[in-house]
């Protein structure tokens, strides 16, 4: 199988999703090769293992991101992209913007 | 019914996903951007409740929606915009802080922040510490008298009226010359004393939910004294459509059903002489952060009272949980409860002076105390 190893910036912009990141909005991430392509859903699971700091229930809930927490991939909705299962290439933009009052 | 074209109409559900042309394009797509332009500009003209030449008093929090308001404003001042608006607005922001129990210095970054991003606009604006509510004198809290009962359909001839008392257009120099006061040249001292009232104040509350009430109150009492004192005649909230269903949902809970109307609706005329509007209202959370994204409107997220807490810490946050999740499944949700909304009015308006004594100290909205007969009380 052929493996890539994917580079995704990712920003965590507005609406205090930062916070759960150590304020650390713009992140510049080099995934792991795999024999499969990356998904949003291992995204989100990679995300929670090695990026964020605290209070998971906020950010993720279940397989998804929390409702609320809108994700743009190269600055179009991901509902349009195929949500959780759009495969991951290389430099893609992926920004998380929370629209909710409590973080 | 639109005049943008069926195409785009069919690829941009303006509610729920703007497109963008081709993936991996990064052309932001016009026909969203004038939908959304032209949303703000109808939420005003359908309303026709600003006179040109009136002063208008944003209330911006640093939040997306508020920043996109006040970026919608300034578009639409802009020389060469279509139909520009006119009035004369004025941006104030009240910095939370204390009650949201951040550090000075932390309260410092965020009023330098937002001076920037004030400064930029050109317009003349306030930043304004809540420890000033604590020596609003008495008289915030009753209604002033408002200039004139004016009937909607006698817009033109209120117009002329107000321009007669107080407004010119197009402005003259030395009104817009009084705006710039002291508090734009530096950043408003803050007393330790006053500081830690408003914190004793914060504190004596139970629970968060009644915190945020509180908070939510003082917050408006202060945007009001503000306006009052500036000579603003109306003031402009940020609030929109997401923000409001959840606070329709949230102020039936709390027992505020009878003043909906006016917590909810486009203009609030409770004070008397500044009217509250709500331009925003028709816009979802959705189209305000897509927009702010694909246009670069600035905004700086400030942690308040509710930053972080879990979802069940209070009623407005365990509303706001259950309204989106549910959105998230059932998109039109949000519409639904916000169409309900536009539905509401208020039942005293136009009523006799005596009923200015029958409102709430605290929130000046007409008291719903007297309940008549109601199949509750048939039980006990």
């Amino acid at each position: 199988m052929y493996a890539k190893i994917c580079l995704i910036f990712l920003f965590l912009s507005r609406g205090g999703a930062e916070l759960l990141f150590k304020g650390v909005k713009e992140h510049h991430v080099t995934l792991p090769t795999q024999s499969e392509p990356w998904d949003v859903k291992q995204l989100l699971v990679w995300i929670q293992r090695n990026l964020l700091k605290e209070r998971p229930e906020l950010f993720v809930q279940g397989d998804s991101v929390r409702p609320g927490i809108l994700v743009l991939i190269n600055d179009a909705d991901w509902e349009l992209m195929g949500e959780l299962d759009y495969q991951l290439q290389d430099q893609d933009n992926i920004v998380f913007i929370s629209t909710l009052h409590g973080g | 019914m639109s005049k943008f074209s069926s195409i785009c109409f069919h690829f941009c559900v303006p509610r729920l996903r703007p497109y963008v042309a081709g993936i991996g394009s990064k052309r932001p797509p016009d026909c969203f951007r004038e939908y959304f332009i032209h949303k703000f500009r109808a939420m005003l003209g359908k309303n026709r409740i600003i006179f040109p030449g009136e002063k208008v008093l944003l209330a911006v929090s640093g939040g997306p929606s508020s920043c996109s308001m006040l970026s919608q404003v300034q578009e639409g001042l802009s020389q060469n915009a279509h139909k520009k608006l006119r009035f004369i607005p004025g941006i104030v922001y009240i910095d939370e802080g204390a009650a949201a129990g951040r550090s000075v210095d932390d309260r410092k970054t965020a009023m330098a922040q937002m001076q920037t991003l004030f400064e930029a606009t050109g317009f003349p604006f306030h930043l304004v510490p809540l420890e000033q509510v604590l020596d609003l004198s008495p008289s915030v809290l009753v209604m002033a008298p408002s200039p004139s009962e004016q009937p909607g359909s006698a817009y033109k001839a209120a117009v002329d009226q107000f321009i007669q008392s107080k407004g010119h257009w197009p402005p003259r120099p030395q009104d817009q010359d009084q705006d710039q006061d002291l508090d734009q040249a530096s950043l408003p001292d803050i007393q330790e004393s006053h500081t830690q009232l408003l914190q004793q104040l914060m504190s004596s509350t139970k629970t968060q939910t009644a915190r945020e009430e509180l908070l939510s109150m003082l917050r408006q009492h202060l945007l009001v004294h503000t306006a009052r004192t500036k000579g603003y005649s109306k003031l402009m909230l940020g609030d929109c459509c997401s923000r409001l269903a959840v606070k329709l949902l949230s102020s039936i809970a709390l027992g505020r059903g009878a003043q909906l109307a006016q917590d909810t609706g486009f203009s609030d005329s409770r004070y008397g002489d500044i009217i509250t509007v709500r331009p925003m209202r028709d816009y979802s959370s959705k189209e305000i952060v897509f927009y702010n994204h694909m246009f670069k409107v600035p905004s700086i997220f400030i942690p308040g009272l509710d930053t972080m807490t879990a979802d069940k810490s209070s009623i407005q946050r365990l509303t706001e949980s259950f309204v989106t999740k549910l959105q998230a499944d059932f998109p039109s949700t949000v519409s639904t409860i916000y169409r309900t909304s536009e539905k509401l009015q208020t039942a005293w308006k136009g009523s006799c002076a005596a009923d200015v004594c029958d409102t709430c100290l605290l929130c000046l909205c007409a008291l719903d105390t007297t309940v008549g007969d109601c199949s509750y009380r048939l039980f006990l």
